[in-house]
C-alpha cells in the first residue's frame, strides 16, 4: 500500500509539467505523505476532537474489554476493511480511500467510543463521509460486514449492538444520497 | 422432519434462483431501485393479512429488504392448524424506498369438520382477499438510535368475504370491510428488543373472516395490537404478539389473540416464521390454539 502511494506521488509530481500545454484544470493536486502518520496521505487541517467521532463513549472500561481491548478492536477492524473493499457492494465506495488512514481513525474511534483509553484523531463523520455519495443500502452493507467482523473475533451479539446502537445514528451524516 | 428440511432449503434455493434475476429486471424499470438495503429480519415477516409485521401484528416497517434507494418485496405462505379449524394465507407485498408498502393476500377459513357441526357443511371455507397500503411517516425505527422517536406509520386494509349470505345468516352487517391503522415501532438495539404497537380501527369479526359488524356493534372501534422481539443473534428473533378484537356478532363471542413466535432468516430472501397461537373462542368453538408456520420468500 504505502508503496502504491509513493509511486504515485512519483507520478503525480511531473503531471502539471506534462498538463501545462493542454489545459491546467485537467492536473491533478500532487499528493502529499503525512509526515505524522507513515504511510498516510495528508488530508485537509482540521479541528481535532473526540466529539468527531460522531458517539458519547460507554462509561467504565466494560465495553472495551468484551471487544478485546487493544488487539481486539485492531483485529475486528482489520477485518471489517478486509470485507468491505472486497464486498461488491460497496468496494468501489472504499478502494479509491487511504486505507493505512481508514484503518487507523477506525480504530480510533471504535476505541474511544468503546471506553477504551484512545483519542479519536479522525474527522467527523459529516466531512469524512461528504465526498463518497453513500446510500442507505451502502450503509446496511457496512453495518453487516461490521457484525460478521465482531461475531468472527467472539464479540458476544448483545455486546456488538450495545456498539451498533451508539454507531447507528451516524447513518445522518454517512448517508449523502 | 428431515423432508420439511430438505422442502424448506428447496425453497430457499429456489427463492434465491428467481429472486435475484426478478431484482434485476424490476431495477430497470424503476429508478432507485436497489434491492437487499436492510437488515437481515429488518423488514419484519408477512402478517397474516399480507402486510409486513410479526405474524399477528402490524408493524410500521416496509415489508422486505429495500431500503430509501431501493425497493423490496416477497411472497408468503402461512398455515395455522388448530383444534377445530384451518386457516389459510398466501399472499404478495412489494415496497418503494422504505415509504410506501402495497400488499396482497388470500385468506381461507377452512371449518372442516366444524363445518357440519355449525350446519355450514363439512369443509365449507370462507375465503377473504385483502388489500393493503402502508406509508410510512417519519422516524426510523433501525438506525435512529439516539432518540425515543419509533418509526410511525399509517395504512389502510380494505376486505372482502365471499360468504356474504352466511356472514348475515349470522348477524354479520357486512362482506366487505376496511381498516385504518396506526402502527409505531422501535427496534431498542442496545438492548436487542424490538417493541411495535399499532392502533387499528376496525368493525372487523375474527379480523373479518366472519364478515364485519354485526347484532351487537356496527361502528369502527380502536383495537391494539403489539409485539415484542427479541434478537438472538442475526438470522433469530423470539417474541410474542397480543391482539385485541371487537367482539360484535351475538351469537359467538370473540376473544383476543396471542401467540409466541420464532422468525428465522437465514439469508435476505427466505424467512421461516413458527409460532404458537392462541386465538381463543371462534364460532362458538373455544380454545383455539394450535400452530402457525408460514414461509417467506423475496428480496
Amino acid at each position: 500500500m504505502r508503496a502504491l502511494l509513493i509511486a504515485a506521488v512519483f507520478i503525480a509530481a511531473p503531471a502539471p509539467l506534462l498538463a501545462q500545454e493542454a489545459e491546467d484544470d485537467l492536473s491533478l493536486p500532487p499528493i502529499v505523505m503525512s509526515t505524522e502518520f507513515p504511510g498516510e496521505v495528508e488530508v485537509e487541517p482540521y479541528q481535532r476532537s473526540n466529539a468527531n467521532a460522531g458517539a458519547t463513549p460507554f462509561e467504565g472500561t466494560e465495553m472495551w474489554e468484551t471487544f478485546g481491548g487493544a488487539e481486539g478492536v485492531s483485529a475486528i477492524v482489520e477485518t471489517f476493511v478486509e470485507r468491505i473493499v472486497a464486498d461488491p457492494r460497496i468496494a468501489e465506495i472504499f478502494m479509491a480511500q487511504d486505507q493505512v488512514r481508514l484503518r487507523r481513525t477506525l480504530k480510533e474511534q471504535f476505541g474511544y467510543i468503546l471506553g477504551g483509553p484512545v483519542a479519536y484523531s479522525g474527522r467527523d463523520m459529516r466531512s469524512s463521509h461528504a465526498d463518497l455519495g453513500i446510500q442507505s443500502a451502502d450503509m446496511g452493507a457496512l453495518v453487516e460486514n461490521l457484525q460478521i467482523a465482531m461475531s468472527e473475533h467472539g464479540v458476544p451479539f448483545r455486546a456488538q449492538n450495545r456498539l451498533l446502537a451508539k454507531l447507528a445514528p451516524m447513518r445522518r451524516d454517512v448517508v449523502t444520497r | 422432519m428431515p423432508h420439511i428440511a430438505e422442502a424448506a432449503a428447496a425453497v430457499g434455493l429456489l427463492a434465491c434462483a428467481v429472486a435475484t434475476p426478478v431484482a434485476a429486471q424490476i431495477a430497470d424499470w424503476i429508478p432507485e431501485s436497489r434491492t437487499g438495503g436492510k437488515l437481515i429480519l429488518t423488514g419484519g415477516v408477512s402478517t397474516l393479512e399480507g402486510s409486513g409485521g410479526g405474524g399477528l401484528a402490524t408493524w410500521a416497517v416496509t415489508s422486505g429488504y429495500g431500503e430509501r434507494d431501493g425497493i423490496g418485496g416477497n411472497v408468503h405462505a402461512t398455515y395455522v392448524n388448530l383444534p377445530d379449524y384451518e386457516l389459510r394465507s398466501w399472499g404478495a407485498s412489494t415496497s418503494f424506498w422504505d415509504r410506501v408498502e402495497v400488499s396482497v393476500a388470500r385468506q381461507e377459513f377452512d371449518t372442516g369438520e366444524t363445518g357440519a357441526a355449525l350446519g355450514l357443511g363439512a369443509g365449507f371455507t370462507f375465503t377473504q382477499d385483502i388489500v393493503g397500503v402502508k406509508v410510512k411517516l417519519i422516524g426510523d425505527a433501525v438506525y435512529d438510535q439516539d432518540t425515543w422517536m419509533p418509526q410511525v406509520a399509517v395504512g389502510v386494509q380494505h376486505k372482502a368475504n365471499d360468504q356474504g349470505a352466511i356472514i348475515a345468516a349470522v348477524g354479520g352487517r357486512d362482506d366487505e370491510g376496511t381498516e385504518y391503522y396506526v402502527a409505531a415501532t422501535k427496534l431498542f438495539l442496545a438492548e436487542s428488543l424490538l417493541v411495535s404497537g399499532a392502533v387499528r380501527f376496525t368493525d372487523a369479526n375474527q379480523t373479518g373472516l366472519l364478515g364485519f359488524g354485526g347484532d351487537l356493534n356496527d361502528d369502527l372501534e380502536p383495537q391494539f395490537e403489539g409485539s415484542v422481539g427479541y434478537l438472538l443473534n442475526r438470522n433469530l428473533a423470539i417474541g410474542a404478539e397480543y391482539r385485541t378484537k371487537p367482539d360484535n356478532l351475538g351469537f359467538a363471542g370473540e376473544d383476543d389473540w396471542f401467540d409466541v413466535f420464532a422468525a428465522w432468516a437465514p439469508n435476505r430472501h427466505f424467512s421461516v416464521t413458527a409460532a404458537y397461537v392462541d386465538l381463543g373462542s371462534i364460532a362458538t368453538f373455544e380454545d383455539q390454539r394450535g400452530l402457525y408456520l408460514s414461509l417467506q420468500v423475496g428480496f
